[in-house]
């Protein structure tokens, strides 16, 4: 099976990177290899954020380094037009419509607007915004199974953080169950 | 079979070496690798080591050297520039044969340069900027898993030849996350076990014959006595560390070589130039000294051209046309300033290299 | 008959490579003279500047390593960090310790580093042949100030003592000499002074010994020792700089 490469983009604070990272840690879990590539350096501190996650089942992670993605999340407007072009295309551009309300330029690739900030807010935690984000990646593309997510989930939020549990599960089904 | 954990790779590196005996870390911050001393100040402590920030990079190398001489087992980690003002320290190592494992999260230069990745210290590492005859082992991991099997063995390789051991990691290494298994943790020396274990070192214990540990010889018959000596060390470390991983050399036409992050790079633009009819090869350097030039026989008669993919402006070339030795034209495809190229782009600068070899 | 005078184990029964009239020896011997009394000959470790004492480990009759130019407090530390329970010490001199190895003496000194550093001021470069070193005098001839050094030219010498001593790190600082048996016999009892304060574990001490150096200075030894101490300890106070041993204890 090919790997499938993922980017996420948005500004510091919107757990960019941490999207990423949850899905990295629910393949590794699915026993499949994975890569996980932030954007380091001034940039990181200048308010955007980027990670690429490059996951395949069978084989060793060729290059965790990408040149078009299957799959964009992009959470505020600078990354959805710097971006919108590494959609390769017949990949899925994933545009967080609470923030951006321009939309997306090309007809060669799947768009889904999901409401994130707006849905999280609902659900009373504004912070699971990319929580809510992810899950409507995932029920898209399916690129790992969902109980994973919950394992690393299980494993997040423990302990002091334990009270997040519920609310982030609820946050992953939230835009499948609103659509 | 340990359980697999996802780490970063600067943490899983550091992590990897004190499984591999080390206890003693100096280091002075650096980006991008200054996780690692964040990571040895939380972790050293509390496995009976201890960590020192240094002042500078020429303290932490010469605490290393310290450390080594009384036969601790030492680390040091830094970057590009970091490395470069070291190198003194190198030199006095290699020359007192004192062991020390160092790690180079390298980045963009000449001078400060950038800190986005780079590979244009390869000259620095293979050839050395230190004064006098000397060679020091470099390895170039290309996953987060290689290199943390890399340097849990380093300190061993360090303390058998008495030499220091590189390895070299570009930044995109230190800051990705892959999934890794950790070896098991080696059991360290502890200065009670270190005058029995390495009667060379400097002890301070009464063991016979005092030790001394030294680089200086002022008569000439003795200091050529003792390169000759260190370069039968070498002549040896050549035998036994060259390490090289080759692909599909048998029927390609055009041969990639590569090390770190680039030969993941031109694995993909393999597989990409595959799906287009053509078949391309990679030597993945691992030892970039000792450098596999043997690897290079192996070319096959159909091969064309021999491609070096680097994050440099082809310093890797003059290593790769020793052991093309004139068979094939040796090409470049490159960028630098921590610019990096994408498979398709290697791909595109394959295709027409090739129409200009055919 | 119960002998007068014996040589110290812990000088190795060489002749050194010292010039004559060369104080390095005089120093050489009270340090391991005081090591040898103490019962801490097999306990130390000693690390070797670059200069004419970079070959001290042919001499002193302890484990010995060199460090590169200046770099010896660095050295120790890393050697410190191996051994918590061996004496550890630097030697080293003006040029060594006082210009390319400024910043690894103060780092060390301000973190307390527990060893011992023993620093030659003889006010010049021996080793490579009387070129002005931080600690010359102004007015003192060097291969590199021929006429004497000037304030405007080179800037003022480096009173490395006082220094030190507005650092907290540092428990004990002394600067003594060594060109009279009395000076001699005080330098003796501070070097004791820096190994007794790093054996109860107090922090870092430092004893400056203003010294002589006849072949450079082109001083008789006893001219030049005449010369130290009208020149020399007139911008190089002898005395205690800092000692907060008792109250540590």
């Amino acid at each position: 099976m090919a790997a499938t490469k993922l980017f996420f983009a948005g500004s510091g604070g919107q757990g960019v990177l941490t999207m990423g990272q949850m899905l990295t840690y629910a393949a590794m879990y699915a026993d499949m290899n994975a890569t996980w590539l932030p954007s380091y350096g001034p940039e990181m501190r200048g308010g955007t954020a980027n990670c690429t996650v490059v996951i395949s089942p069978d084989k060793p992670v060729s290059c965790p380094l990408i040149y078009e993605a299957d799959d964009v999340v992009v959470m505020n407007l600078p990354s959805l037009i710097k971006f919108e072009s590494l959609v390769k295309p017949g990949g899925n551009l994933f545009v967080n419509s609470s923030l951006i309300e321009q939309k997306a330029t090309r007809d060669d690739i799947n768009v889904y607007y999901v409401p994130a900030n707006d849905i999280a807010m609902k659900l009373g935690n504004a912070r699971t915004a990319n929580t809510v984000m992810l899950g409507a990646l995932v029920s898209v593309a399916p690129v790992v199974p969902v109980e994973m997510i919950y394992k690393i989930m299980e494993k997040t939020f423990s302990g002091r953080k334990a009270a997040l549990l519920d609310i982030n599960k609820t946050a992953f089904h939230a835009w499948k169950q609103e659509g | 079979m340990s359980e697999k954990v996802l780490m970063k790779g600067n943490e899983a590196f550091a992590e990897a070496v004190i499984r591999g005996g080390v206890r003693f870390y100096f280091g002075y911050p650096i980006t991008p690798q200054s996780e690692i001393p964040e990571f040895m100040s939380r972790e050293l402590p509390k496995r009976g080591g201890r960590f020192l920030q240094a002042e500078s990079e020429l303290g932490a190398i010469n605490m290393a050297y310290g450390c080594g001489a009384a036969g601790g087992c030492g680390f040091i980690s830094s970057s590009s520039p970091g490395i470069a003002l070291m190198q003194e320290g190198m030199s006095f190592l290699c020359g007192a044969e004192v062991p020390v494992t160092l790690l180079n999260v390298s980045r963009g230069g000449p001078g400060i340069g950038s800190i986005q990745p780079g590979q244009a210290d390869y000259n620095q590492v293979t050839r050395g900027g230190g004064n006098g005859d000397y060679r020091i082992p470099v390895f170039a991991p290309a996953s987060i898993q290689e290199a943390v099997d890399i340097l849990y063995e380093a300190p061993a390789i360090a303390d058998k030849y008495r030499n220091p051991v590189m390895v070299l990691a570009d930044g995109l290494m230190g800051q990705m996350m892959e999934p890794v298994v950790l070896p098991e943790p080696k059991e360290a020396l502890t200065s009670a076990t270190i005058p029995a274990a390495k009667p060379w070192a400097i002890s301070g214990s009464e063991k016979g014959e005092r030790s001394v540990v030294k680089s200086l010889r002022l008569q000439p018959e003795v200091l050529e006595a003792h390169v000759e000596h260190l370069y039968e060390k070498y002549a040896e470390m050549e035998q036994e560390l060259e390490r090289v991983e080759c692909e599909g050399l048998e029927d390609a036409e055009v041969v990639f070589v590569a090390f770190g992050t680039m030969a993941r790079l031109a694995r993909e633009a393999m597989e990409l130039l595959e799906a287009q009819g053509i078949k391309a090869g990679l030597i993945r350097p691992i030892s970039l000294w000792p450098y596999p030039y043997s690897a290079f026989d192996k070319l096959s008669g159909k091969t064309k051209a021999v491609i070096s993919v680097e994050l440099s402006m082809g310093q890797m070339l003059q290593d790769i046309k020793l052991g093309v030795r004139g068979r094939v034209p040796v090409k470049l495809i490159h960028r630098v300033g921590g610019m990096l190229p994408t498979s398709l782009e290697v791909v595109e600068k394959t295709k027409k290299i090739l129409e200009e070899v055919r | 008959m119960k002998p007068v005078f014996t040589v110290t184990k812990g000088m190795l029964p060489v002749s050194t490579s010292y010039c004559p009239g060369c104080t390095h020896g005089v120093a050489h011997r009270i340090i391991m003279e005081t090591l040898d009394e103490m019962g801490l000959l097999g306990k130390t470790l000693g690390v070797a500047p670059i200069g004419c004492s970079v070959v001290a480990h042919q001499f002193m009759n302890v484990d010995m390593c060199e460090a590169a130019h200046g770099r010896a407090p660095a050295v120790a530390s890393g050697i410190r960090r191996v051994h918590p329970e061996k004496v550890v010490f630097t030697y080293q001199g003006d040029g060594d310790l006082a210009s390319i190895g400024m910043g690894e003496i103060v780092h060390a000194a301000a973190r307390g580093e527990k060893f011992s550093t023993f620093f030659i001021n003889n006010g010049i470069y021996g080793m490579t042949g009387g070129q002005m070193a931080p600690t010359t005098l102004i007015g003192q001839r060097s291969t590199t100030c021929v006429d004497g050094r000037t304030r405007e030219q080179a800037g003022m010498p480096l009173k490395i003592c006082e220094l030190l001593a507005t650092l907290d790190g540092p428990v004990y600082i002394e600067r003594v000499a060594l060109n009279s048996p009395a000076h001699i016999r005080a330098a003796k009892k501070a070097v004791r002074k820096a190994f007794e304060y790093q054996l109860s574990g107090k922090g870092f001490t430092f004893v400056e010994m203003l010294s002589i150096c006849p072949t450079n200075w082109g001083l008789t030894p006893a001219k030049a020792m005449d010369w130290l101490e009208e020149n020399m300890m007139a911008y190089y106070p002898l005395g205690v700089y800092k000692d907060l041993g008792k109250e540590a204890e």
